[in-house]
């Protein structure tokens, strides 16, 4: 691969206009926001351990995109890029956070007790309650970038923190070289299994290298709470259980999430995190809590109704279909979640799925009614 | 990507064995021959572009193989990567190409007029005729290396080469990115068109950055001289047409071939050449002449003959279907051609189709009458 230190040295001998990208059928934020101005000014810099504006940007150059998704684009290879590489990065995360500036500062609270409700969404609509983040561990490289000995180092250091946890939260790991046919077949039905990365959009930017060398999966004896080693970012941490209690999802989350937080910090390693960007995560589009908490609930009346995905839009909240992102609803079902990563807290963004979904499941009894359901119409958060 | 300079100095913080890829499960030419030895001698080099040894390697990690096709498992990303990594590569090379040696100098016969015969297959059995090589371009980076600035450079170049070519060689560029619908769907039905490379082998090396900027198809009107630009390797070249006048597809090769390397050279840009491994291409299989001659030839009775695979081994040819590698044969109709590349010439390897399949469609004949063909089978060539 050819974008270190050396390589990028003889890259400068071409002009910019020699090695500037052709963007001109591309829809991501990426292509939106760079410029040869821009290219210019950051090509001849790396961050500490070599990354370059060619590693940032080339899983956006590969992938141009759709004309109805705007993907992100490109990618952070360590903690720094966000640093060295702001001049394009900050505009693209303002331009996908909602106008988030580089001057502005983001709110963390893990505090389960400051989350009012929840504990009690309608069964009979919400099937399910999750809630995901992600987690870097500081002085190694992200997964686009880092080597299989710093790979195999967060997956040690991983294992060795989750295998002190107790009571509800103790748990074993399963690392996925050495995974048998049953377990692997017992994890797909748990939908827990993650499985090699197939989305250009990721293999463009390297993060399937030497799989599936030191990725694995770790879970609670109840399997209520698990954790990606490896995958996109360096941890992706989910608690998740059937039925609408997303307020004892959210408490096993904060309570597990800080658990492991803290025994990282006594072997010397913390999450990366700032002031300005909450959690560094891989994508840009993770940035800030990194969290993604949501719901699978039927609403085949409400999905259907004209003013949808205006309703969602005002709660700040987006649809997926059971699948995850970039998959089809079936039956009625949707997985509704956050819209928002950064700008918001952790406990703020759980309010508002929690909120957001009571209304809707409101709404949709009315129209099973056929109600109208004007005066529940929100307005925007 | 993570494998330049800057990167490759801090994985020399990690031991040999944190760094040392997981082969176990590996079953590639590259597997079978890096040791962990091997490994620790060549990990701190770096090619004067900055190709570094896991950069060599990565395609072989992430495609461990298949238990029947023997992959190669490592690319060059320019001429020195033969040289700087020649402790991991000679034996790869001489296990690939049956026992080249690292002393063995390799010979170059682009004169046409040395090939005897290969006039007059048997067009009611040989369909088809074609031969194909690659030339990489001195003094650029190979495809899983290159920039966008090296890449678009190697094409106009090609492009003026390619322009300049008269009588029967005249023809035209299409670039993949501005071709028409109606030029691609031509393309296609003429068997010209290469695509985006799906395999994980290419993908793998980095050769599918940036596509398709830098890439497209050159042919001649005739539709029997055509180059790939930019593909797997900087150019492939092919001669082509129905029926089975191979002598006259290896001649317009030959004649084609010089002719393009002659204005190259006027250019200062000879191609990359050297007494030992002969033509310098991106994966080590192609090395020496680069040259696979083959026709498409109707052998329903011999492909099922108990003695075809050892009559093909002893013949020194190679099947495949007529979709290309990987591909199974369809109505009995079968891609014959050369299964060396080094160590004998191009007029070698092409006289080996000739005479085999000249045999072998003799032996078809034999075997429709109902006749035996013992007398028939050859010694090992």
């Amino acid at each position: 691969m050819p974008f270190g230190n050396s390589h990028n040295q003889l890259k400068m001998k071409n002009t910019c206009e020699q090695e500037y990208p052709d963007l001109s059928k591309h829809n991501n934020h990426m292509a939106k926001v760079i410029t040869p101005v821009l290219y210019e000014k950051l090509r001849s810099k790396q961050t500490p351990s070599g990354f370059t504006l060619d590693d940032v940007i080339q899983t956006g150059i590969d992938n141009p995109g759709h004309p109805f998704i705007m993907t992100v684009g490109c990618v952070a290879g360590d903690e720094e890029t966000y640093e060295v590489f702001k001049d394009l990065l900050d505009p693209i995360i303002q331009d996908r956070h909602g106008g988030y500036k580089p001057t502005d500062k983001h709110k963390t609270d893990l505090n389960p007790s400051n989350l009012k409700g929840g504990d009690d969404l309608d069964s009979n609509y919400v099937l399910s309650s999750r809630v995901r983040t992600g987690r870097s561990i500081r002085g190694f490289c992200l997964p686009p970038h880092c080597s299989r000995g710093e790979r195999r180092a967060v997956e040690k250091l991983s294992v060795e923190a989750l295998g002190v946890l107790s009571g509800d939260l103790k748990g074993k790991y399963y690392a996925l070289k050495n995974m048998t046919d049953a377990k692997q077949q017992q994890l797909i039905d748990d939908h827990f299994l993650f499985d090699k990365p197939v989305s250009p959009l990721l293999l463009a930017s390297g993060m399937a290298r030497d799989w599936p060398d030191a990725r694995g999966i770790w879970h609670n004896d109840t399997k209520t709470f698990l954790v990606w080693v490896n995958e996109e970012d360096h941890l992706r941490v989910i608690s998740m259980q059937k039925g609408g209690n997303m307020k004892e999802v959210f408490t096993r989350f904060c309570t597990g999430l800080t658990k492991i937080e803290d025994l990282f910090k006594n072997k010397g390693h913390s999450f990366m995190w700032n002031e300005h960007l909450g959690y560094v995560l891989t994508c840009p589009s993770n940035l800030g809590t990194g969290l993604r908490a949501g719901v699978h609930v039927k609403l085949p009346n409400l999905s259907k109704y004209r003013q949808f995905e205006e309703i969602l839009k005002r709660l700040r909240l987006q649809k997926r279909g059971t699948g995850g992102v970039d998959t089809a609803a079936v039956g009625g079902i949707f997985d509704i979640s956050n819209a928002d990563r950064l700008g918001f807290s952790e406990v703020e963004l759980v309010q508002m799925v929690v909120d957001g979904v009571r209304l809707m499941i409101e709404m949709e009894k009315r129209l099973e009614k056929s109600q109208s359901i004007d005066d529940l119409m929100p307005a925007q958060k | 990507m993570p494998f330049g300079n800057t990167h490759n100095n801090f994985k020399l913080n990690f031991s040999v064995d944190d760094e040392y890829p997981d082969l176990t499960k590996h079953n590639n030419h590259m597997a079978k021959l890096l040791t962990k030895e091997i490994y620790a001698k060549l990990r701190d080099k770096q090619t004067p572009t900055g190709y570094t040894l896991d950069d060599v390697i990565q395609t072989g990690v992430d495609n461990p193989g298949h238990p029947f096709i023997m992959t190669v498992g490592c690319v060059a990303g320019d001429e020195e990567s033969y040289e700087v990594f020649k402790d991991l590569l000679d034996p790869v090379i001489s296990d690939r190409h049956g026992g080249y040696k690292a002393t063995d100098k390799h010979k170059t016969d682009l004169n046409f007029e040395n090939l005897k015969g290969g006039d007059d297959l048997d067009p009611n059995y040989v369909l088809s005729s074609r031969v194909r090589t690659g030339r990489s371009i001195k003094g650029y980076a190979l495809p899983p290396h290159n920039t966008r600035g090296e890449r678009r450079a190697v094409e106009r170049l090609s492009v003026e080469a390619l322009n300049s070519l008269d009588g029967e060689f005249k023809g035209k560029y299409y670039p993949l990115k501005s071709m028409t619908d109606a030029e691609q769907e031509q393309l296609i039905n003429d068997h010209f068109l290469f695509d985006k490379p799906v395999s994980p082998l290419l993908l793998a090396a980095g050769m599918a950055r940036d596509w398709p900027d830098g890439r497209g198809i050159w042919h001649n009107e005739n539709k029997t001289f055509l180059v790939w630009v930019n593909e797997e390797d900087h150019l492939r070249v092919i001669a082509m047409q129905k029926g089975g006048n191979m002598k006259e597809v290896f001649k317009r090769f030959c004649v084609g071939l010089q002719r393009i390397e002659e204005i190259f050279k006027k250019h200062n840009h000879g191609f990359m050449w050297n007494e030992h491994l002969g033509f310098i291409l991106t994966c080590p299989s192609n090395l020496g002449t680069g040259l696979r001659g083959g026709v498409h030839v109707k052998l329903p009775k011999l492909s099922t003959h108990a003695k075809f695979e050892e009559i093909l081994t002893r013949l020194r040819l190679q099947k495949r279907g007529t979709g290309g590698v990987d591909t199974a044969s369809v109505g009995g109709v079968f891609d014959i051609s050369n299964a060396d590349r080094i160590g004998s010439s191009e007029v070698d390897q092409v006289q080996c189709v000739v005479d085999g399949v000249k045999l072998m469609v003799e032996m078809e004949k034999k075997l429709e009458k109902g006749e035996s063909i013992d007398s028939m089978i050859p010694a090992q060539k």
